[in-house]
């Protein structure tokens, strides 16, 4: 075998072809490209989901061991606020995908108007997140900080579970509500972290679509963070009528 | 040797090549900012090796302390910080990137024909997500240390503990991320960016190897990241869903743990398994026996590796017909590794063989795997695992698959590549010393494990009776011999990064394309896009490639 | 030869005469599991001389010198095949065979003696029937099956006697069973197997196997006086269990005279088989197990009694039955020379029923 061809750095230059600068060295077409980083995408979604899996795993398991106390816990969420967090949560979808749609057809402002709007929603969802949020505390229904049982055990000095006229638990099983805010916080804590990484990342494009970064036949990144976005947004629609709707009726 | 393949260049004109990934750029930064393969790849090298030799001296620390059957090196708790952070460094700092983040990020792409893995910046985060991994399990160490043992059991590890569970359970986390973005980016990169002519059929089998592991680390990590966030939660609030005087379910622990930790140990040898194929296919000069089976093996190991974690948990109280399924799945599990051993055994037959350092490696690996996974058979076998799980047993039988297995394929592939990562080969008699010295140490050390775990000595012991000291002395003096077997090639390989002699593109003379091309290789891997016209291992192209040279030179 | 090297001569007389290659075979099961064992071994060195075999003749016949051009081989489907079905076939009869091995192991017998063993940091706790408590050590009768009902009252432990080829985990918040026949008398090692912190490796202690003679001299000595099963009666009279489970027409819950190991009908439908497990979790969580036809009133336990007392009061419920494990417990008790006088007349038997039907 011969040596190496001795390269000059004129016959390296030579061989890169002309692409779009928006182009990476090491892919042969843009097309490649896309499609390489879309299915990076779909793969990473994949892991969320393994990941997500876990809590949905310990959710069933205890849910049907401690069946009384994961009902009468899910009467203590506020099912309008949930409603109203998962309408928010749908239309900031709808918002990603008018942007996604913005940015294929090259509209630089519907782009910027549309990330914005995304941006904003998820701030309302996390600000909802909040107030229910404080709601738990306000109540004591944090599990491992001063955790109260006065709604299970007396359910009648709670409007909440008074609502729906449900029955006092015994105090071993009024104690097993602790684990289903276990995983309430878990869960929608979780799901809460990816918003704000959403949020945080809807930031940056929006300043980068100012710029018309995305507006000029680019939209890979664009649409990488519509399926994160959506991807999110199916989570909480696994979340809510677990959380809030499945025992409304028991 | 005249039995040696190796055709180095003319080495009184020979000379690295001037342009290569290695000389494009200079200083610091370049290596920290680069999104290059290769780079990143010997970035790793040079981290997992620092974290080996910290598992290392833990692990000379353990057999130390067992010279004798009382606890009088250190105190029990010592001992049991010492072998937590061994197993934790070993597994997650070392076993687990050790092929995939280092050969297999270096050969990947050049075997595929492609420039560069799909994602460079991916590629170079998952690095620092590893070394951010890394400081923080050595801070978490170094500030009092973690005694759960690497399989943070709860409650032990919820409620009972004091140590820093919290800090290197973060450390796992991340660690575990670094590992899901370097399988993502080898699934995206070989479904993606195969060369023209590269079909999957083509593929050398350590990318088939390494398709496999992908699939592994990128659906099983993330199991492993919501157990360790749910013990985090539930050390920080005192209250979870493992914990059983709470009404939590401490198996479910177990469960999930080990949905990721069982499929974690194919993710710690498949990768092997791919460097002994091509090892053994480029030493006997003939292609890999049943290449359709072989490949098709790694997936069956990883498909079927998804549903086999409960065979961890026979004495735990798991329902019966629980024991069977996953007994009968385990049994299943073994058989593509049965496949693959004697696959490579007739790979031998009618070949040309010689036994330069990576194919004593491979040798080596063959006959320790084969015992490793037969010892694997005796603990799927639920009656007998009854008796010989959670002790030295499982112990020896763990570390024939991971130190025989991986770690001999590890330095197999390293041996190998040698040349390719640096231009230079590493001197052939002192490696092929270190290559027996290091499979007699691990034989003394390992072999009389089993024998104990027989015997019933429990793992995980800082003291114990008396009368297994015997066996445990033959075992701490071979590790003192595994010792020096493993700081030799540190030492002759740093060395022949000066003083080696020059390579040449090809010396073993292999088919792969990451030997068709200058070592060490251009940034951009090729001159040219290669075109993949021929199948995987096929050494006649190999020949007409050499007579087309020789005539065109001519 | 002694004077070559003292140390080194020690050693190797130590090693030769303490020399084995599996522990002593000293129950019923144990020489089943080690026949399983061997087949396994030798399948395994028939695989691993078989690889050998093949890498060092292939590495002599076609090594480089004697054959310098290597014939291309495809594969052979036959030959893969054959690899194939072998050890599927083998791995499978080692499947059946360990699975039988398995279900003899964890199905203890009807007729077996039950001994409860509560594992804690750091130590072994066992209560046997007739009152006795031992620490670190159990002491067993040969040619009879004892059952192993285990729990931890922490973390996991694990109960491993590996002269028995038994081991048990031992899991906070449920129970698990073992069972053994002894068959050789001998001091055996009984070893925590699973990790559970600073003193894991100092959870060790001995199983003595005795004769039945033997036996009844240890129990006699180590009597406390009363049998677990009063223990559980006290237990069950201090908490006012019997306020509400008694036998008359208005009581509030249910009888528990004959109730252990029947069926019983639960306010959810459920069938449910009273064992132990489960008056464990009637007495720790109630309400999750209400007996159909009574209100959930019962308040939990969880936090009052110890695993001990959980332990006492199972066995108490036990012997309201008037089934075979009633006399078991007698017997064990009778045997006690002092108690016999005391135990008779307030024999848990009828003191039990008694109390019930009041």
């Amino acid at each position: 075998m011969s040596d190496s061809p001795v390269l000059t750095q004129d016959a390296l230059e030579a061989a890169h072809h002309a692409h779009p600068p928006y182009q990476r060295h090491h892919f042969e077409t843009m097309d490649q490209q896309n499609d390489a980083t879309n299915f990076a995408m779909w793969l990473f979604l994949l892991t969320e989901i393994m990941f997500f899996g876990g809590l949905f795993t310990a959710y069933l398991i205890l849910r049907n061991w401690y069946y009384p106390a994961f009902v009468a816990a899910s009467h203590q969420l506020n099912v309008y606020w949930g409603s109203l967090n998962t309408l928010v949560l749908i239309s900031s979808s709808f918002t990603m995908a008018m942007g996604v749609w913005c940015a294929e057809t090259r509209r630089k402002s519907g782009l910027v108007l549309c990330l914005t709007l995304t941006f904003l929603l998820g701030l309302v969802f996390l600000g909802i997140k909040t107030i229910e949020y404080s709601e738990k505390i306000e109540k004591h229904h944090v599990p491992g900080f001063h955790y109260s049982l006065q709604s299970f055990l007396n359910p009648a000095s709670d409007p909440a579970a008074a609502q729906y006229g449900d029955k006092p638990l015994a105090l071993d099983m009024a104690r097993k509500t602790e684990l289903y805010f276990f995983l309430y916080f878990a869960m929608t804590g979780m799901h809460a972290l990816h918003m704000i990484i959403g949020i945080a990342i809807l930031g940056f494009m929006i300043f980068r679509a100012r710029a018309g970064a995305y507006t000029t036949g680019h939209v890979t990144f664009v649409e990488n963070f519509g399926l994160y976005w959506h991807f999110v947004d199916i989570i909480w629609i696994f979340l809510f009528p677990l959380l809030y709707l499945i025992s409304r009726h028991q | 040797m005249s039995t040696t393949i190796v055709t180095l260049p003319d080495q009184s004109t020979a000379r690295i090549p001037k342009m290569n990934y290695l000389s494009k750029e200079n200083g610091l930064l370049s290596w920290l900012l680069t999104g290059d393969h290769k780079r990143i790849a010997i970035l790793y090298l040079i981290s997992i090796s620092f974290f080996f030799f910290i598992g290392g001296a833990l692990a000379g620390l353990i057999r130390l302390e067992l010279l004798t059957p009382q606890s009088d090196l250190m105190a029990t708790d010592t001992y049991n910080k010492i072998f937590s952070m061994h197993g934790i460094i070993m597994i997650f700092f070392f076993l687990v990137p050790s092929v995939p983040a280092t050969l297999g990020n270096f050969l990947i792409p050049m075997m595929l024909g492609a420039k560069d893995l799909a994602l460079p910046k991916v590629n170079l985060l998952s690095w620092y997500l590893y070394i951010a991994a890394g400081i923080l399990a050595l801070y978490a160490m170094i500030t009092g240390g973690v005694d759960t043992g690497w399989t943070f059991t709860t409650p032990l590890s919820t409620h009972y503990v004091n140590t820093n569970v919290i800090t290197t359970g973060m450390a796992i986390f991340i660690a575990g991320f670094s590992s899901i973005f370097t399988g993502l980016n080898f699934i995206v990169t070989i479904h993606k960016m195969r060369a023209p002519g590269m079909t999957w059929f083509r593929m050398p089998l350590f990318v088939w190897a390494h398709y496999a592991t992908s699939i592994l680390m990128v659906l099983g990590t993330p199991v492993l990241a919501i157990a360790l966030v749910l013990v985090v939660l539930e050390r920080t609030v005192g209250i979870g869903v493992f914990d059983p005087a709470k009404g939590g379910d401490p198996l479910l622990f177990q469960h999930l743990f080990w949905f990721y930790s069982h499929p974690a140990v194919y993710i710690m040898i498949l990768p092997g398994m791919g460097v002994i194929s091509e090892v053994i296919s480029t030493f006997s000069r003939k292609r890999v026996f049943g290449y359709t089976a072989v490949a098709f093996s790694s997936v069956a190991i990883a498909v079927f590796g998804f549903f086999v974690w409960a065979h961890h948990m026979f004495i735990m109280g798991i329902s019966n017909y629980s024991v069977l399924i996953f007994s009968l799945l385990t049994m299943l599990v073994a058989v593509p590794s049965a496949i693959k051993i004697f696959n490579w055994a007739f790979t031998l037959y009618k070949g040309s063989i010689t036994f330069e350092t990576p194919m004593l490696y491979a040798f080596g690996f063959m006959g320790l795997f084969t015992i490793g996974g037969m010892t694997g058979i005796f603990l799927g076998t639920s009656g007998v695992d009854i008796h010989l799980t959670e002790t030295y047993f499982i112990v020896a039988h763990f570390h024939f698959v991971m130190v025989g297995g991986m770690l001999m394929a590890f330095l197999a592939g390293v041996h190998f590549w040698w040349p390719k990562m640096t231009g230079r080969m590493y001197p052939e008699k002192i490696s092929q010393l270190a290559a027996l010295v290091t499979f007699i140490g691990f034989n003394l050390t390992f072999f009389p494990q089993f024998i104990l775990g027989t015997l019933g000595m429990p793992r995980r012991y800082a003291s114990y009776p008396p009368e297994f000291q015997v066996l445990n002395v033959f075992s701490t003096a071979g590790a003192t011999i595994l010792g020096i077997g493993y700081l030799l090639p540190v030492l002759y390989l740093t060395w022949s990064l000066k003083y080696g002699e020059i390579a040449g593109n090809n010396p073993w003379q292999a088919t792969g394309l990451e030997w068709q091309t200058q070592s060490p290789p251009l940034t951009e891997n090729f001159v040219e896009l290669p075109i993949m016209d021929h199948e995987a291992y096929d050494y006649e192209w190999l020949e007409r490639q050499k007579e087309k040279e020789v005539a065109s030179v001519g | 030869m002694s004077d070559i090297s003292p140390v080194l001569w020690q050693f190797l007389v130590k090693w030769l005469t303490n020399f084995a290659l599996f522990p002593p075979e000293a129950s019923r099961i144990a020489p089943q599991m080690d026949a399983l064992y061997f087949f396994i071994v030798l399948v395994s060195l028939v695989g691993l001389t078989i690889v050998i075999l093949l890498v060092t003749s292939f590495s002599i016949l076609y090594s480089k010198k004697r054959h310098p051009v290597a014939v291309q081989i495809e594969g052979s489907t036959l030959l893969e095949a054959t690899w194939t079905i072998i050890p599927l076939g083998l791995f499978l009869v080692m499947f059946v065979w360990g699975a039988l091995i398995y279900f003899r192991v964890y199905t203890p017998p009807a007729n077996a003696m039950n001994i409860y063993v509560v594992g804690k940091q750091w130590m072994w706790k066992a209560e046997h029937p007739g009152g006795q408590h031992e620490i670190n050590a159990l002491h067993v009768p040969i040619n009879r099956p004892i059952q192993l009902t285990l729990i931890s009252q922490d973390v996991f432990h694990s109960f491993s006697i590996p002269a028995f080829r038994v081991k048990r985990e031992a899991i906070p918040g449920r129970y698990t069973s073992v069972w053994f026949e002894a068959t050789t008398p001998g001091t055996y090692h009984l070893f925590c197997t699973q990790y559970c912190g600073t003193e894991h490796s100092h959870m060790i202690g001995e199983v003595v196997a005795m004769s039945p003679d033997d036996y009844k001299k240890w129990l006699a000595s180590s009597t406390s006086g009363s049998s677990l099963a009063q223990n559980g009666e006290r237990l069950f009279a201090s908490l006012s269990c019997n306020a509400c489970h008694n036998t008359r027409p208005d009581a509030r819950g249910p009888s528990l005279a004959n109730v252990y190991g029947s069926k019983l009908r639960l306010s959810t439908g459920q069938t449910i088989t009273a064992d132990d497990a489960y008056i464990r979790e009637a007495i720790l969580s109630p309400s999750q197990h209400i007996t159909q036809g009574y209100a959930p009133i019962m308040p939990t336990y969880q936090g009052q009694i110890s695993e001990d007392g959980v332990i006492a009061l199972v066995e108490y419920i036990k012997n309201l039955n008037s089934d075979y494990r009633v006399q078991q417990t007698t017997t064990t008790t009778d045997l006690l020379p002092e108690s016999e006088g005391k135990a008779a007349p307030a024999g848990q038997t009828s003191a039990g029923k008694g109390m019930v039907n009041q």
